[in-house]
């Protein structure tokens, strides 16, 4: 069934354009990329103005390993999010692992038996969501609201409000520790060693072409022989074992389990995602693209974190900007290319004032306020 | 497929409220602000090698972290250890995490560590995730000290404990024999969730206190729980009154649960009759001081928690002390002050307040 997999990504979702749209479509991307990999040059420049210690290696350990968890969570977002679809609940799997964690090592369970049951669990929550989506067909926006509130919940009934901690130092050190002697950290070895197989998985296999088809063209890719409601539920399962893993690492990198870690970690990811250029409707992205997308945030999370006068606040907002700028600018950027597209064949403007074309429509009709 | 649609809307429906239900079952989550944690550690005293005669140097440049931004209680201990640092000649400034998750703080401490300030005064969201970076920032040279909430004993070398168990449970304790009348009679406690440790020392010790001869005529009838949710400790005080129609007194050992019992009964046919009193901030009770609600009620100042955590920062940074027990220093306004067992300095009895001195404070 599944080898019928388009070959080309994206049939297109405007039946009426032009077929010149596809390489049109990989000309943003390229651009895309090159505005993500200025805008690191730019932070990179501001950071070493704003502290000496910002080109260190230690920042680079510090910063990256701060960012583990954001990175591993956005390697399944960016498959979920490719075919149209969301999960909010990662955060909330990463922190039911990370209580249950907590729990199971307190009732004095090996941790070699513990992280494969923690695994599991985020399977089954991946599972819950898969099956409430898939299954029911309800949205996913609404069903992951909704898991995220109950898995959170779950984490605060497994532990309560108690931390527990004394994990074995064997584990925490390797969480703690950098890779082989050199300023990488262990966790961002392993996230760099997962997200190279996220990249094969979504750029050189029938499963990821097909993952685009359904985000470009639900319809299609089920009328071409997609079995679309498999390959989402494999997804969103596949997003629960990740955040539990996340999990694992964020409790043995602070060695410390709680229900509260990770609120908020969901956005991080999600933002990093569609900054990376994996639109937020599907059907187009790259691993590479949210590569570069998570060194942005983390260089601007570090820059901001060595000042003592910037206000913890400003990583937010500005992840905030950068999230909106990422979904306007392609958006205003389409606009103005179907505004000049139109113009050029001498109709009117759909939106008059959004497009820049000098020339005004010969017909001053209804919407032609200035 | 009509059918079909209605059970998609159902089980949504389900996920939601099951989700919420989970979340307010559990009770709130929120960081408890008033930790007086007990200390029962080793009895390390050793001779000091501090220089007592040194003096707190200028310019230092200190790091406060609080739990978290934006909480109005931490906000007023962070202000009194900027006033201190600022007393010494020094500069302090704020950095804290947006979420109360010990992750965020540690990701922070690694950052401040690498600024390289002369001390970092933080109170801590979880005592252990912030060891392993606490040490890294002693082994630079940063002086540590937690105030409100301690890390453990390896990341820090002083503590400033707003108060002990102890002195909270015996100020309860006293505080209904007080507010019950002359007579005596029945009391009932309003505190926050059922597993919050520190409420739960507290009402332990004051429990303890009340089997003294001198408590005789008080009779604790009931602990009852508000969850430190404004309206289900309402329901409760509510609730304890129709249940103890004698009832004399109810103290909260909380801020959430004493303002809420203090609301019920100042519009209640038992105000003047039954008496509520505990832990509060005076802007939160003034109107029920005013009012006549509440006789009396007490809270360490959290300003002073900071005030007192600035100055030990500053002396430990001078070299004028090095954290162990007995050394002791000039805190400014405070006085001198004395390290305890454990690298613990205790600020003091709580602050009570009455509509005599209630209009001196502001927080």
């Amino acid at each position: 069934m599944s080898t019928i997999a388009p070959t080309a990504p994206a049939p297109d979702r405007t039946p009426s354009s032009p077929r010149s749209e596809d390489s049109r479509l990989k000309a943003i991307l390229g651009r895309w990329e090159t505005l993500i990999l200025a805008l690191i040059a730019l932070v990179f420049l501001i950071g070493s103005g704003i502290s000496s210690e910002f080109l260190t290696g230690e920042s680079l350990t510090t910063g990256s390993s701060d960012f583990t968890e954001y990175a591993i969570l956005a390697l399944p977002l960016t498959l979920i999010i490719a075919t149209g679809e969301i999960d909010l609940s990662v955060a909330s799997v990463l922190a039911l692992s990370s209580a249950l964690m907590g729990y199971l090592w307190n009732q004095g369970l090996p941790m070699e038996g513990i992280i494969p049951i923690c695994l599991v669990a985020g399977a089954l929550c991946g599972l819950l969501n898969g099956w409430l989506v898939t299954g029911l067909g309800l949205p996913s926006l609404a069903v992951t609201i909704g898991t995220l509130a109950l898995f959170r919940g779950l984490a605060f009934v497994i532990l309560g409000d108690e931390s527990v901690t004394s994990f074995p130092t064997g584990y925490t050190d390797w969480a703690f520790g950098n890779f082989a002697g050199t300023v990488v950290p262990n966790t961002i070895v392993l996230f760099l060693v997962l997200a190279a197989v996220f990249a094969v998985v979504l750029h050189r296999t029938p499963f990821g072409r097909a993952i685009f088809a359904i985000g470009a063209n639900r319809e299609a890719a089920r009328f071409s022989g997609l079995r679309v409601n498999r390959i989402q539920l494999r997804l969103f399962i596949l997003s629960g074992v990740i955040a539990a893993l996340a999990g694992i690492l964020l409790t043995l990198r602070n060695s410390t389990a709680a229900g509260n870690v990770g609120e908020g970690f969901e956005l991080t990811a999600i933002a990093a995602v569609v900054l990376g250029g994996v639109s937020i409707f599907g059907g187009t992205g790259t691993i590479g693209g949210v590569l570069l997308a998570l060194i942005l945030l983390g260089g601007i999370q570090k820059a901001l974190n060595l000042d003592p006068d910037i206000s913890t606040y400003w990583v937010n907002i500005v992840f905030g900007i950068l999230l909106i700028g990422s979904v306007l600018g392609p958006n205003l950027a389409a606009r103005v290319r179907e505004a000049r597209r139109i113009n050029s064949r001498g109709t009117r403007p759909p939106r008059p004032g959004r497009s820049a074309a000098p020339q005004s429509g010969p017909g001053g009709e209804g919407n032609s306020n200035a | 497929m009509r059918d079909s649609r209605f059970m998609r809307v159902l089980a949504l429906l389900f996920a939601v409220v099951l989700g919420a239900a989970v979340i307010t079952g559990c009770g709130s989550t929120k960081d408890d602000e008033e930790s007086g944690s007990a200390s029962s550690g080793s009895t390390a005293a050793e001779t000091t090698a501090a220089d007592s005669s040194a003096t707190i140097k200028k310019g230092l440049n200190v790091v406060v972290m609080p739990k978290q931004l934006g909480n109005p209680y931490e906000e007023l201990e962070d202000k009194g250890t900027v006033a201190a640092i600022e007393e010494t000649g020094g500069t302090a400034k704020i950095q804290g995490p947006t979420d109360a998750a010990a992750s965020s703080q540690v990701s922070l401490l690694r950052s401040i560590t690498q600024q390289k300030p002369d001390a970092i005064v933080l109170a801590a969201n979880d005592p252990n995730a912030v060891v392993p970076v606490l040490k890294q920032a002693q082994q630079r040279g940063i002086k540590v000290v937690t105030q409100d909430s301690d890390s453990a004993p390896e990341g820090r070398q002083i503590f400033i404990n707003q108060a002990t168990t102890q002195s909270i449970g015996e100020q309860l304790a006293k505080q209904a024999l007080e507010t019950a009348g002359s007579a005596g009679g029945e009391v009932a406690v309003l505190s926050a969730t059922a597993n919050a440790p520190n409420q739960n020392a507290w009402i332990k010790i004051m429990q303890t206190e009340l089997k003294k001869p001198e408590y005789s005529k008080i009779k604790l009838v009931k602990v009852a729980y508000g969850d430190d949710d404004d309206q289900k400790s309402f329901q409760q005080a509510q609730g304890l009154l129709s249940a103890y129609p004698n009832l004399k007194s109810i103290v909260s050992p909380t801020t959430v649960g004493i303002a809420a019992a203090a609301r019920y009964v100042s519009d209640s046919k038992y105000k003047g009759k039954v008496a509520v009193t505990g832990l509060g901030t005076p802007n939160q009770m003034r109107k029920f001081v005013k009012d006549g609600t509440v006789a009396q009620f007490a809270l360490w100042n959290p300003e002073d928690v900071g005030y007192l955590g600035g100055y030990a920062a500053a002396a430990l940074a001078s070299d004028v002390i090095t954290g162990k027990q007995g050394e002791s220093f000039k805190a400014g306004k405070l006085g001198t002050k004395t390290i305890g067992e454990n690298g613990e300095i205790v600020l003091g009895p709580p602050t009570t307040f009455t509509t005599d001195n209630i209009d001196k404070f502001d927080f």
